[in-house]
């Protein structure tokens, strides 16, 4: 279970990332975000995201159109 | 925070102001922003525009020769010849708001919002000020004023340069 839970279904590119981005500032160092979303290219984005900015996607997965992605705030 | 000091960097010259072509800037800014990327906005000729404090956004199909609208279930073309009706402009604009409020999309005006939270670097083009008769007051606050030089500087020292 992650600590802080971000509802960004209907949202379309680039608002996943951006509402991501503002949650994870809010969390401590080494807190979890969980972020669910029915954008498809928010699979590729939160995967660069964290690539970039050494965020570590920790999870990921569907269940019928909405997607999952745990993140931690490592960086 | 790390995520801070990713140290690279991004400029971006914005040249146009409708409706359509506000969003790649506000997108690619907001994004490189959340990344952690230190980005600067150019605002020059038509892109002035989009830094006014009241923003009135429009499209139209004049220019936009591949333009499409999605409509019942197919898409209507409209040609550019359209844009010669009374309203029709009109109509494409609030066609394309629709569909933006639909899908989810977030209005220019809370990008922009969303880019001055992020300390998204925004210089206005001196040059258009005077061309085009506008006031600073015009302008929403936190803008500098400059000129290429000003943005010829900042982009010698970034990774990512674009021209929108």
């Amino acid at each position: 279970m992650a600590d802080v839970t971000l509802d960004a279904k209907g949202l379309n590119c680039p608002l996943p990332i951006l509402r991501a981005k503002k949650a994870l500032k809010d969390l401590p160092t080494g807190g979890t975000l969980e972020i669910q979303a029915t954008d498809p290219g928010a699979v590729k984005d939160f995967e660069a995201f964290c690539r970039t900015t050494g965020n570590e996607l920790m999870e990921s997965h569907q269940e019928g159109n909405v997607y999952f992605f745990t993140i931690k705030h490592t960086a | 925070m790390a995520d801070e000091q990713n140290a690279k960097s991004m400029s971006i010259i914005v040249t146009k102001g409708t409706l359509d072509w506000a969003y790649p800037p506000f997108i690619l800014a907001t994004t490189a922003a959340a990344m952690g990327l230190d980005v600067t906005m150019f605002f020059t000729f038509y892109g002035l525009g989009l830094l006014k404090k009241d923003m009135n956004l429009k499209v139209t199909t004049l220019g936009n020769s591949a333009m499409e609208m999605p409509m019942m279930g197919g898409h209507m073309a409209m040609p550019n010849i359209m844009a010669a009706l009374p309203g029709a402009p009109a109509l494409t604009t609030a066609m394309m708001k629709n569909l933006i409020k639909k899908k989810g999309i977030a209005s220019v005006e809370e990008l922009r919002e969303m880019a001055i939270e992020s300390d998204v670097n925004m210089i206005a083009c001196q040059m258009t000020l005077d061309l085009f008769e506008y006031k600073r007051e015009d302008l929403i606050d936190g803008v500098a004023i400059g000129g290429a030089a000003s943005w010829v500087e900042i982009a010698t020292k970034s990774e990512i340069n674009l021209y929108i």
